[in-house]
């Protein structure tokens, strides 16, 4: 494998294969390296996937991308041990022709969008792990070394689309550990079911989809949510929480996962279900202020692995294609220009990144991870207390409605006290402004 | 049904290309267990930890998932060697 490429990319995920796909495209000479046995097979998401950070690489990719269901209705769900209280958004306008939002599964959309990067031209390489980047005398990163015998590789530039774990990037001193704070563990299971039941449980047609996003009890107080959503022929559950709160807790998520598939709200959506696979993924959870360093001499950084992810909107792989896909074309600009990919050139890419929306966004709540991590009751107090206030208003039992408004409202003070729903007030309205 | 029957009886749903004889985690015996690595016994997804008579905390990481959970949790105590399988072995996902 002694060939020069223009451009390394490590990994076969979101941002590797957007930026693969781009580079091959625009006609340069790409290598590409995942380390699972084909694209995809190491890689969990939910998944939602957003059209828009697709189209913009592939326009035409609803012909034939593997998808499984648009979505057309949201429903978000705050739940105590019995019940829920929540609201569902359901819009006839999301069966447009191009909708916007779909469920994916990873290993079959991993797989395809692979494909497309190779058909224009990228050489991709399974099964082989990158274990650190090389340097010149001057200290630019100028390949990578990969656990195959004589496995040294060389390019001009090297992008690190490695995910969460972001292995290349620590092990080669640009980047620093993801710390148990910034980090959530999730857990998900594949529960298979005939599409007419699906159709019937959730009330929607032939590829149409239900996503639930779950807060409450269900995380045993710690920060984290549930999550189910409809697949084709199948239902995609689970659960994920803050590993700092894991250890404090000691709960292992695969109980925690138990508990969310046996709650009455969603015990009845599974039933019957053949479950196929268990996964475990942890997502990067720090925001904004977790972002390291992004380029560097002959180096980029995207995805996950460069802590591009939106935890209030559960948003991660468009961040992961768009930043993908912003590198490239950083790379694909200097190249045109004859310039050389030394820091202060791919500064580009730090630069196109503040006019797209995925510093911008990351910015907004970029105290968001910080002030739910630290204030609980958000995730876990209201959301109880909410449910017990359904209930007491919708049980009619001959005491009379005012009542019940003052036992509601002194149900919230007694959780919180009057300071502390007034400071919960500001907290939540600093962190989302 | 203990809990780790009851992971194992999830993992048992799963692929798997097992790497013989070269395991991707690894404990330093010679230190004294910290709070840390004994936290991975309850909070490993795949129930690969366990803490053996002695107060030991053993791993097995034949079911691991790649996750890197109890890496960046043991990160500061150096008990664990950590890497990613061989390029190709470990979890294969079918869904992911
Ligand atoms: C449970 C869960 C639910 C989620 N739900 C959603 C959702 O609904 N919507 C959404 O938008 N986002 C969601 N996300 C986030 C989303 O999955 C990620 O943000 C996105 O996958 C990041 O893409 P990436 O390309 O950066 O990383 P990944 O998709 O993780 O890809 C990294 C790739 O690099 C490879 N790799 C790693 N190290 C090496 C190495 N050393 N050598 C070679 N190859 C290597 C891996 O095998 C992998 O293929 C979810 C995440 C999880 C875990
Ligand atoms: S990486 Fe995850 S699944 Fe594997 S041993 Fe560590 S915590 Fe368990």
């Amino acid at each position: 494998m002694a060939e020069h490429f223009d451009v390394i990319i490590v990994g076969a995920g979101m941002a590797g294969n957007a930026a693969s796909y781009t580079l091959a495209k625009a006609g340069l000479n790409v290598l590409q390296i995942e380390r699972g046995e084909y694209p995809g097979s190491k890689n969990v998401q939910g998944a939602i996937l957003y059209a828009n950070a697709v189209e913009q690489i592939i326009p035409g990719f609803r012909d034939d991308a593997p998808l499984e269901r648009h979505v057309i209705e949201q429903r978000m769900w705050m739940l105590d041990d019995r019940s829920y209280v929540g609201s569902h958004f359901r819009s006839e306008n999301f069966n447009e022709e191009k909708p916007n939002r779909y469920t994916i599964i990873r290993a079959q959309f991993d797989k395809w969008f692979n494909r497309q990067a190779r058909d224009a031209g990228a050489m991709v390489i399974c099964e082989t792990t990158v274990l650190d980047l090389i340097r010149n005398d001057a200290g630019k990163v100028v390949g990578v070394r990969c656990d195959r015998e004589g496995g040294e590789v060389y390019a001009e530039v090297v992008i690190l689309c490695d995910g969460v774990n972001a292995l290349v990037g620590q092990r080669s001193g640009i980047r620093s550990e993801i710390s148990p704070e910034h980090a959530a563990l999730a857990v998900k299971e594949m529960h298979f079911l005939p599409r007419e039941v699906i159709n019937e449980r959730f009330n929607v047609r032939d590829d149409e989809g239900v996503v639930i996003e779950a807060l409450g009890t269900v995380t045993s107080g710690m920060l984290g949510t549930g999550f189910l959503y409809t697949n084709g022929e199948s239902i995609s559950l689970g659960i994920g929480c803050i590993v700092s709160d894991f250890v404090e807790t000691k709960i292992g998520p695969a109980k925690l996962l138990e508990r969310f598939k046996a709650h009455p709200s969603i015990a009845p959506l599974i039933r019957g279900s053949e479950v196929k696979e268990y996964a475990a993924h942890l997502i990067p959870e720090g925001g904004y202020n977790a972002v390291p360093q992004l380029y560097g001499a002959g180096w980029l950084i995207c995805g996950d692995a460069a802590h591009f992810l939106n935890a209030a909107h559960r948003e991660g792989s468009n961040l992961a294609l768009t930043s993908g896909r912003l590198a490239a074309e950083t790379i694909i600009a200097l190249k045109s220009e004859g310039k050389a990919m030394t820091e202060a050139n791919l500064a580009l890419y730090r630069q196109k990144l503040e006019e797209s929306f995925v510093l911008k966004d990351l910015k907004k709540y970029k105290d968001l991870p910080h002030t739910l991590w630290r204030n609980k009751q958000f995730v876990t107090t209201y959301p109880e207390l909410m449910a017990k206030a359904a209930e007491n208003f919708f049980r009619v039992d001959g005491v009379d409605k005012l009542t019940k408004e003052k036992d509601i409202v002194r149900s919230f003070r007694k959780a919180r006290g009057v300071l502390g729903l007034v400071g919960d007030a500001v907290k939540v309205a600093r962190a989302w402004r | 049904m203990a809990m780790s029957d009851k992971i194992e009886e999830k993992l048992y749903q799963n692929r798997y290309r097992v790497d013989e004889g070269c395991p991707h985690v690894r404990i330093d015996a010679s230190k004294v267990p910290s709070e840390q690595l004994k936290a991975m016994v309850d909070i490993c997804p795949a129930g690969c930890y366990v803490e053996g008579e002695n107060g030991k905390v053993e791993v097995v990481p034949d079911g691991c998932m790649e996750c890197g959970t109890c890496r960046i949790v043991c990160q500061e105590t150096g008990e664990l060697e950590w890497a990613y399988p061989r390029g190709g072995y470990g979890i294969l996902f079918k869904f992911g």
